[in-house]
């Protein structure tokens, strides 16, 4: 009897472990013999703990499991209370197209001889045939673009490294994912690390480098486990080696860190402030050599591309945004998870129809998309389809694609205050408009909070120059759920409010 | 107080394994604290010469980074999640409940050296929130409940 049961932080986070050994007992006092596989998640969050059983129709799912739950798995899974039916049945399954996610949750995450049957490798082998210059036209053709957030194009980045002479060269996997509602990185590297580990032997071969990094953030310990057991199966079986090895490091809980240089700089054992661009890491960026540095879900589709070739992975996807996007949806949300799916859904069939609509069953407020950088969206951006450019032309970002939806109870005002006082606490400190703006912005929404509405205006200004004069993302970017939230959410910066209340 | 011979010996260990690295302060501060649970003053002289740093450069590393502590930390580590996500689904209102239960803030520690309470941001369960972190296992939809877990 093959069970499987996810090993993934959320499954791992509301009780699988228990769940886990008590399937193991139960196998035991009945004298079943059973293999338990910790998979991956399939991403149906309100459906973890989520047991499958593999039968001979398919694997059937049951959950969300209690240890109460287990015995009754052992009769006929399908008849089970909590049967779900078939896992890949599922609305949320067979919605979705799964190129990058395509074995999460499918696959043992630490069994190599799964993932090659599961098409895996198979990017590395043509990759292995090919010259530097093919691979890196094959990623620029494929138009994909950085996921982390930034959109830069994956295939001029390589070009630039790959083209830079130096005589050590770095692949840096950014998988410091800290921004809220985020968590594609943190499911790829627990429920399929090898993609990563391919796509970052590729992004080796096309670049001419020969050591990897994946920093990952300490609050993802799940993932920096499987990610370590990974590399050494990896290496043992000749697909890491001298011709290109890695290793994974553990960041030291600074969101900045996030960013590409403060990431370089903390990875050489620094304090993690930003740095001054240029030099573009490309050119001089891990000890001064030549470094890509790339988003985990950048990197995790590479191979998928390699393996089936540019033009169908571009052949997904919306105007510039090109491929599919893992959608992180979160927050108060009747049905959360990752949603894979090629750009160009609206907002609102994001959030009403895929989501669901709150879990509260109030009407949705707002919905931050990209992160705590990115704009609070109110539901007349609901036909934004989701692109790069598309979410820019709203004042906002798609970021990382994670989506924190908001019910009608939220406080729009705190929220900006939230965002001011997060931006005070992880700024690096290396530039005045974020150091300094951030307090004063926290300062000046209190002022707003206690009914001085001339300071309406000094907080706009005050994130005109936060937003021109910093230099990274957070500080220049932390205005974003600030002013969306001003001027969406008038009323509740009115000092009407505090009048009423 | 540590026994200042034990102590330089584990650290001449955990250098030795570490100092071939790229960039080995922070895996070495990891490791420091994964052995001592915080990093000792004492210690700080001895990393700074095998990696040819000030004591003040080691000082601005260790005090950048929200995972280093200079100090024990009580028995239990409670870090509950304040991020967006969360926030969205009442983290603020357990985060209080929890505060006035204990009677301490952000990065105290109850008198009798039980609970350490600090946030975090984000721990990548943003769909099934309120996050929570008790002595590095994960907690997800978590409430007051928690209290019980980090009672003794």
């Amino acid at each position: 009897m093959k069970i499987y049961l996810p090993l993934d932080s959320v499954a791992v986070a509301l009780g699988a472990d228990a769940i886990a050994d008590a399937i193991v007992a139960e196998a035991a006092r009945r004298g079943v013999a059973i293999d338990l596989v910790r998979n991956g998640s399939r991403g149906m969050v309100w459906l973890e703990p989520l047991v499958e059983v593999e039968t001979d129709a398919g694997r059937i799912g049951v959950g969300p499991m209690t240890l109460a739950d287990v015995p009754a798995l052992f009769g006929s899974a399908a008849r089970h209370p909590k049967a779900m039916g078939l896992v890949d049945d599922l609305p949320w399954m067979k919605g979705q197209t799964r190129l990058t996610f395509a074995r999460v949750g499918v696959t043992d995450p630490l069994s190599l001889d799964d993932y090659r049957a599961h098409g895996g490798l198979a990017g590395l082998d043509r990759a292995r045939a090919m010259t530097p210059a093919e691979i890196v036209a094959e990623v620029t053709d494929s138009g994909l673009r950085g996921r982390g957030g930034a959109g830069f194009p994956t295939g001029i980045k390589w070009k630039t490294v790959s083209e830079a002479k130096a005589d050590r060269k770095y692949i840096v996997c950014n998988a410091d994912e800290g921004d809220s509602a985020t968590f594609a990185d943190r499911m790829l590297m627990e429920g399929d690390p090898f993609t990563l580990i391919e796509g970052m032997a590729i992004a080796g071969l096309a670049c001419g480098a020969t050591k990897g990094y994946v920093y990952i953030r300490s609050e993802y310990p799940i993932a920096i486990r499987v990610m370590e057991a990974a590399v050494l199966i990896a290496r043992q079986a000749g697909v890491l080696g001298a011709a290109f090895d890695m290793e994974i490091r553990v960041g030291g809980g600074a969101y900045v860190c996030g960013e590409e240089t403060s990431l370089l700089n903390s990875l050489e054992g620094k304090r993690g402030v930003v740095r001054a661009k240029p030099p573009l890491p490309a050119l001089e960026g891990f000890l001064g050599k030549p470094t890509v540095v790339n988003n985990v879900i950048s990197l995790a589709s590479i191979p998928v591309i390699l393996a089936k070739g540019a033009a169908f992975y571009k052949d997904f996807g919306h105007g510039r945004s090109r491929g599919t996007v893992p959608l992180q949806i979160a927050g108060n949300v009747a049905r959360g998870g990752l949603y894979e799916v090629a750009f160009g859904l609206t907002l609102g069939q994001i959030v009403d129809g895929i989501a669901g609509g709150t879990a509260t069953g109030r009407p949705v407020k707002a919905v931050q998309v990209g992160g705590p950088l990115g704009a609070y969206h109110p539901r007349s951006d609901f036909d934004t389809p989701f692109g790069y450019e598309d979410f820019a032309g709203q004042g906002g970002l798609i970021g990382h694609a994670g989506l924190t939806v908001f019910d009608d109870s939220a406080d729009m005002l705190a929220q900006a205050r939230f965002a001011m006082e997060f931006c005070a606490i992880e700024s690096c400190g290396k530039c005045t408009p974020c150091r300094i703006g951030a307090v004063r912005g926290v300062e000046t929404i209190d002022r707003i909070a206690k009914g001085d509405a001339a300071a309406i205006p000094l907080l706009t200004d005050l994130c005109n120059t936060m937003k021109s004069g910093s230099l990274c993302a957070l500080g220049g970017f932390t205005p974003y759920p600030v002013l969306s939230a001003l001027t969406h959410f008038p009323d509740d910066f009115s000092p009407m409010k505090e009048a009423a209340e | 107080m540590l026994d200042s011979a034990l102590l330089s010996d584990r650290i001449a260990e955990i250098l030795t394994d570490h100092l071939g690295l790229e960039g080995p302060l922070l895996p070495i501060l990891h490791a420091v604290q994964a052995a001592f649970g915080h990093v000792p003053q004492a210690a700080i002289p001895q990393i700074a010469k095998a990696l040819n740093l000030s004591k003040a450069e080691m000082h601005g590393v260790i005090s950048f980074y929200h995972d280093f502590r200079e100090a024990p930390a009580g028995r239990h580590v409670l870090k509950l999640c304040r991020a967006e996500a969360c926030q969205a689904v009442g983290a603020d209102r357990v985060a209080g409940a929890i505060k006035a239960a204990l009677g301490i803030d952000w990065h105290e520690t109850t008198p009798d050296g039980r609970v350490t309470l600090e946030p975090v941001f984000c721990l990548g369960l943003c769909a099934c929130g309120p996050a929570a972190m008790v002595d590095g296992r994960l907690v997800g939809r978590c409430d007051e409940t928690l209290l019980a877990e980090v009672a003794v």
